[in-house]
């Protein structure tokens, strides 16, 4: 393989990141099934990087889930997203920094067709100041939380607690990285990197001193696919694409997989759970499952952070297997304490615990 | 007949046409951007339908411009075009002034660069090629994989940067079909063990002996065609390549392992045609090919008098259609003089 192929890719899909003053749109799903992720976005934003980021109390979903299942209308999805760009500017900001890719994906779309279609835009500030009587302006900048880490992905690697490496054989890591499809399937040129080699993740895992995999079935899907979830019968379909996934990948024996996307990070972690119950089957060394954080827990633990903060425990694969590689020490008992030292109920069947 | 003409371009259509200008009794200027004449043939070794070798037909014509009343600039190329009462003034990129009474462009085609189908992984994985590196393979007697071993199953896809929304091309490039059944067939003479497979969307086999040439690549060398678009290429731990492609015909998906991928790159308008129709605004069309001044009566005729089109420039065409393109321009040439020379 010739990096230096990528690297032309690469440069080709670069785009305008904001330097300061972010009005952060958090996701759905992210603040339910690894909460930590988007607290340290903040933490290492505001006091770590000292950047101005703004979240408004007033956001809500932006019903990606319900327009992907073809629940809510293009109409409807149009106007709760021109309501957040409303509140962006009522806030007085005007970049916009977004936690869940289907959310980021749906912006792009959504913007995208106001370009194309001048039509569509003048119909939803109508229903906007119709309902709320609001109006907005156009970001003029959207990225996704993932950018903007990469973006300071230097600067975290000079601040660097632990590296990508593998302590015991001084080894980096061996990093799978998977960006979810509508980060830049959609449109290449809102993604860095574009959507056939990106370069979102591989660039933070490489400045952090881990080697990105490729593997065959590296554009897989991970195996949420809205429908292949959402609708029970199809299931299996999520199930099998998430093995095939992972059959592809365990030859290269990974130590972890890092995620960009919501639903991906879910499914490729609680997918495990699944098929170990369902087949036996795991993908990691040693009888072991692979770990899958996303780009905020990563950051967190090479910053130096204590992986409970960074709620690692969270997740239904533990990281244990991981953090001894990096020679990170921890206490498992702590995993479900609160803060003051109160024992909360502990999860039953984790799996790498 | 006299007159001057510059020709603008030296490869097969430019050639042709100094060349039979020439023998008409006009003065040309033959300008070329690099050192050598012949274009594309430079790096085509054997020729479809009759796999003749590219050096006949580059002897063919430099002997064709070996004429006194052809000067050959080569390693020039042109910032400057004015009309001034029927003369051309142009101007080099050495600061050389050149004038005229008439203009044939000839600037050819650039083969699609196959890096910008990026899954397709040119440039990334070492065993994705073009069919100008398989020619170059072929003429260096070797074909064989990066590391160093001869591959035994070979895929071929066409359209390329062809008839492809995505890269902005539209229209089919026409040779790329015969091109990949040439091909196919010398890979398997090369290494009769081997296995061939051709990803296709429709075979366009519109030329003499083309349609015998498939036949020939089937019943003779066992050729596979395979109706379908790739749509990715990766690489295994083992560092073969993995493809995966829509068999349309049985209305399965396949996944399936490669030793070697060839990529059939399309045509393209050049980029020293794009750079001269910015510069004298000369008409562009869809496909951004220069665009004759009739589709069927002025496929040489610009839209400025005195400014001609041969070859390539104005569509995808093989040699045989663009050296017939290029006597027609010289036709219209020497017509155009007649009337302003008076």
């Amino acid at each position: 393989m010739n990096s230096e192929g990528k690297k032309r890719i690469w440069s080709d899909y670069q785009k305008e990141i904001a330097d300061d003053h972010f009005f952060y749109v958090r996701s759905c799903i992210r603040q339910s099934f690894f909460p930590g992720s988007e607290q340290f976005f903040l933490n290492l934003m505001r006091n770590i990087l000292g950047k101005d980021v703004y979240e408004n109390p007033a956001h809500t979903t932006c019903t990606g889930i319900g327009y992907h299942s073809d629940i809510v209308p293009s109409a409807t999805i149009m106007t709760v997203i021109a309501r957040h760009f409303a509140l962006m500017k009522e806030s007085g900001y005007k970049n916009i920094a977004v936690s869940c890719v289907t959310s980021f994906g749906l912006y792009t779309e959504i913007l995208e067709t106001w370009k194309h279609f001048p039509e569509e835009l003048a119909k939803t500030r109508e229903y906007l100041f119709k309902a709320t009587g609001r109006e907005f302006d156009i970001p003029e900048n959207v990225a996704h939380s993932s950018d903007i880490i990469y973006k300071f992905r230097n600067e975290i690697a000079l601040k660097a607690k632990n590296l990508l490496v593998n302590i015991k054989t001084g080894e980096p890591l061996r990093i799978v990285e998977h960006i979810g499809c509508h980060y830049a399937k959609m449109f290449p040129k809102s993604g860095l990197g574009g959507a056939e080699f990106p370069n979102v993740l591989s660039g933070m895992a490489e400045a952090w001193g881990g080697e990105v995999i490729d593997y065959p079935e590296r554009r897989h899907c991970c195996g949420f696919g809205f429908r292949q979830y959402l609708v029970q019968a199809n299931r299996g379909y999520s199930v099998s694409n998430t093995a095939k996934k992972f059959t592809s990948m365990k030859p290269y024996k990974p130590d972890m997989v890092l995620t960009n996307c919501p639903g991906c990070n879910m499914f490729m972690d609680k997918w495990q759970y699944t098929i170990k119950e369902m087949e036996g089957e795991t993908y990691g060394e040693n009888g072991d499952s692979i770990p899958i954080l996303t780009y905020e827990e990563l950051a967190g633990l090479v910053l130096g952070f204590s992986p409970w903060d960074l709620g690692l425990q969270y997740h239904m694969v533990q990281s244990e297997p991981l953090l001894r590689k990096l020679g990170i020490e921890f206490d498992s008992t702590d995993k479900f304490k609160t803060k003051d030292g109160r024992q909360m109920p502990v999860p039953q069947n984790l799996i790498n615990s | 007949m006299s007159g001057d003409v510059i020709v603008i371009g030296g490869g097969t259509a430019g050639m042709e046409t100094s060349g039979q200008l020439a023998n008409a009794g006009c003065m040309v200027t033959l300008v070329e951007k690099e050192e050598q004449t012949g274009g594309h043939i430079n790096n085509w070794y054997h020729l479809f339908p009759d796999r003749r070798n590219g050096s006949e037909v580059i002897d063919y014509l430099n002997n064709k411009i070996n004429s006194d009343n052809i000067t050959l600039l080569k390693g020039i190329t042109i910032d400057h075009i004015e009309k001034h009462k029927n003369r051309f003034i142009v101007k080099t990129n050495q600061g050389k002034e050149l004038n005229a009474d008439a203009i044939i462009i000839a600037t050819g085609f650039d083969l699609f660069r196959s890096e910008r189908k990026e899954e397709y992984g040119y440039g990334i994985y070492d065993n994705v090629i073009t069919s100008v590196d398989l020619e170059m393979k072929f003429r260096s007697g070797s074909l064989k994989m990066n590391n160093g071993e001869s591959p035994k199953r070979i895929g071929i896809v066409h359209c390329v940067g062809s008839r492809d929304e995505k890269t902005g091309n539209l229209y089919c490039s026409k040779l790329c079909c015969v091109t990949a059944v040439k091909q196919a067939i010398e890979i398997k003479e090369y290494l009769p063990d081997s296995r061939v497979f051709c990803f296709y969307m429709d075979m366009r086999m519109g030329g003499a002996l083309y349609e015998e040439l498939y036949m020939e690549s089937q019943e003779k060398y066992g050729v596979n065609f395979i109706r379908g678009k790739v749509s990715e290429v990766g690489e295994s731990i083992n560092h073969s390549l993995i493809i995966k492609v829509e068999d349309t015909l049985v209305g399965r998906p396949l996944k399936m392992e490669l030793d070697m991928l060839v990529l059939m790159a399309g045509m393209e308008m050049s980029e020293g045609g794009r750079k001269i129709a910015e510069m004298s605004s000369l008409k562009t069309g869809e496909n951004r090919f220069f665009q004759g001044r009739d589709n069927h009566f002025g496929s040489n005729l610009s839209n400025i008098d005195g400014v001609f089109y041969a070859g390539t420039c104005t569509a995808p065409m093989n040699i045989t259609e663009t050296i017939s393109h290029a006597r027609s321009a010289v036709s219209e040439v020497l017509d155009y003089l007649k009337v302003f020379r008076k």
